[in-house]
C-alpha cells in the first residue's frame, strides 16, 4: 500500500469527485444534446455522432478510474495489470467485426415483408 | 497493496507469490476478466443488434422517452422527468464503490469497526441499487398508459398471421375514463363501455360483472378473454375480439411495420393501412416479443443485460453479507489480515464498473 490512512482516503475522495464530475457531465450532455445543431450550426448527424463519441470516450474514462484506482490495478505489478488488460483486445477486434456484420446484416434485409403469403407458410 | 499481508498459506506454491499477489487475489481477477468477456459479449451484441435495426430502416428506442418515470415525481406530481431516476441509481452505486473502497482502506489498517462500518454502508448502498431497479423494470413492463393498440383479431385471421387465437381479446373502453393514470384499484362508477367494434354496452349488471371479471389495465379499460366475454354474453363476439399490438417507426416517424404481442411483425404497407383504420388506444409495455419504444431487439436486451448485472449486483450483496458476518465474528481478526475485504471490493467495482458501460450504452446513447 504506497499511501496509508489519510492520504489513501484523500486519494479515495479524489477518485470519486472525479467520477461525480464525468457522471454530470454526461447528464450536462444528455439534456442539452438535442438543441446543439442549434447552437453550434451542425447537422443532427453530426451532433449525433460527435455526442456518442463524447459519451464513450468519457465512459472510457470512468472505467479508467474505477480499474486503476478503486480495483488498484496502477498500484499493482505491471506484468499483473498487462496480464489482465491485453486480452481485451480481442473485445476491441470483436466490437469492430461485430458492428460491421450487423449493418451488412440490416442492409441484407431491408424492407421485410413478414406478411406476405410465403413468409407465412414457412412460419406455420 | 502488493506489500500488504500476505497469509503465506494463501500463495502460489514456490518462493514467491506471483505478481506479488495472493492467489485469492489473482484468481478474482482472473474470474472477472472471464466475466467481463462476458458483458463485452452482451454489450457488443446489442451494438450488432441495434445497428441492424437501423440499417434496416427501424428506429432504436430513444432512452428519454423510455426512462422516464421517477418516485414520487411521477406518483404524486404526475411530472415525466427523464434519465432522473437512472441518474440517482448510477449516484447510488459510485457511493457504494466508494464506501467499499474505505472498507478495503480500513482493512489495510485492521481497524474491525471502521470495516463493519463501511461494509454495511456498501450493502445498504447495494440493496437500495436492486430496489431501484425493481421499480425501473416495473415500469419498463407496464409502459405508458396509450402506447400500444389493438388491432382486429379478424383481420389478422384474414391475413393468417400466426397465434391470432391465443392472443384474441375482448376489450372495454368506459365512456368516461379519466387521464389513465395507473390507479389500478380505482373502481370509480362506469356509465357505459364501448367495444372494439363501437358497439355501446349500457346494461348495468354487464357493466357490473366486466368491472369484476375483467383485467383493469393502466389505460383505463377492462380486458376479457374470449371465453369469458362469450360467457357474459358480449354482443358481436366475433367482431369485438382483438389482438394487442405495436406500432414500429422509421427514423423519421413513419410507421414501418405493426407488431404483434406474439412478435409477429406486419410490414406490408396495404395491410398495415387496413389493420390501423379501426384499431384502438391501449396500455402500451414491453416484452421478450414486443414493445412499445422500438424494434423486439431493444427490450429483449434490456431485460438480459441489466438483468444479468443485477443478478451480479444481488449476488455481490450476498458476498457482503457473508463478510460482515465474518468481520463481526472476528474472523479475518484471527487470521492477522483482511485480504477477503479486498477480494470481495474487486468484485463490488467490477458490478459498478459494468454499470458504467451498461449506463452509457442503454440510457445515454
Amino acid at each position: 500500500m504506497a499511501a496509508e490512512g489519510l492520504e489513501a482516503r484523500k486519494a479515495i475522495l479524489r477518485t470519486f469527485w472525479i467520477l461525480s464530475g464525468l457522471t454530470a457531465f454526461e447528464f450536462l450532455i444528455a439534456f442539452t444534446k438535442a438543441y446543439y445543431p442549434d447552437w453550434f450550426g451542425i447537422s443532427p448527424a453530426a451532433s449525433q455522432m460527435i455526442v456518442i463519441v463524447t459519451f464513450i470516450v468519457l465512459t472510457i474514462f470512468k472505467a479508467f478510474y474505477i480499474v486503476a484506482e478503486f480495483m488498484h490495478l496502477k498500484h499493482e505489478v505491471k506484468r499483473m495489470a498487462f496480464t489482465i488488460l491485453i486480452p481485451f483486445l480481442f473485445v476491441v477486434w470483436l466490437i469492430i467485426g461485430l458492428l460491421v456484420e450487423g449493418d451488412y446484416w440490416g442492409k441484407q434485409t431491408q424492407a421485410p415483408d413478414s406478411s406476405s403469403e410465403a413468409y407465412v407458410e414457412t412460419l406455420a | 497493496m502488493a506489500d500488504s499481508a500476505v497469509d503465506p498459506k494463501a500463495l502460489i506454491e514456490g518462493e514467491r507469490p506471483m505478481y506479488k499477489a495472493s492467489y485469492g487475489k489473482l484468481m478474482m481477477w482472473f474470474f472477472l476478466v472471464s466475466d467481463a468477456f462476458t458483458f463485452s459479449a452482451l454489450l457488443i451484441a446489442y451494438g450488432a443488434l441495434r445497428v441492424r435495426a437501423v440499417s434496416n430502416g427501424f428506429a432504436w428506442a430513444n432512452p428519454e422517452d423510455v426512462f422516464t418515470h421517477a418516485p414520487i415525481l411521477y406518483e404524486v406530481f404526475h411530472i415525466e422527468a427523464p434519465l432522473v431516476f437512472v441518474g440517482l441509481m448510477t449516484f447510488i452505486l459510485i457511493l457504494s464503490s466508494v464506501a467499499m473502497v474505505l472498507a478495503v482502506e480500513a482493512g489495510h489498517r485492521k481497524s474491525k469497526e471502521e470495516v463493519k462500518k463501511w461494509v454495511i454502508w456498501t450493502i445498504v448502498g447495494g440493496a437500495a441499487f436492486l430496489g431501484c431497479q425493481a421499480y425501473e423494470w416495473y415500469h419498463f413492463i407496464s409502459g405508458t398508459p396509450d402506447g400500444g393498440l389493438m388491432v382486429s383479431a379478424e383481420k389478422l385471421e384474414e391475413m393468417r398471421a400466426p397465434g391470432v387465437d391465443d392472443l384474441a381479446m375482448v376489450e372495454f373502453w368506459p365512456a368516461d375514463h379519466g387521464d389513465g393514470h395507473g390507479d389500478h384499484g380505482d373502481h370509480h362508477a362506469v356509465s357505459s363501455f364501448t367495444t372494439f367494434n363501437g358497439d355501446v354496452i349500457e346494461q348495468e349488471t354487464m357493466i357490473e360483472e366486466i368491472m369484476e371479471e375483467g383485467h383493469h389495465t393502466h389505460a383505463g379499460t377492462y380486458k376479457l378473454s374470449a371465453e369469458e366475454a362469450e360467457k357474459l354474453g358480449v354482443p358481436n363476439l366475433e367482431e369485438n375480439l382483438a389482438v394487442k399490438a405495436f406500432k414500429v417507426y422509421s427514423e423519421d416517424g413513419e410507421v414501418l411495420a405493426i407488431r404483434l404481442s406474439n412478435g409477429y411483425q406486419i410490414s406490408d404497407p396495404a395491410r398495415r393501412k387496413v389493420l390501423l383504420e379501426d384499431a384502438k388506444v391501449t396500455e402500451g409495455g414491453s416484452g421478450l416479443r414486443a414493445n412499445q419504444y422500438g424494434p423486439a431487439d431493444f427490450a429483449g436486451l434490456f431485460f438480459f443485460v441489466t438483468g444479468f448485472h443485477g443478478t451480479h449486483v444481488f449476488s455481490g450483496v450476498l458476498l457482503l453479507v457473508i463478510l460482515l458476518i465474518n468481520v463481526i465474528k472476528g474472523t479475518y481478526e484471527r487470521r492477522g489480515h483482511y485480504e477477503m475485504t479486498e477480494k470481495i471490493g474487486l468484485y463490488w467495482h467490477f458490478v459498478d464498473l459494468v454499470w458504467v458501460f451498461v449506463f452509457t450504452f442503454f440510457y445515454l446513447i
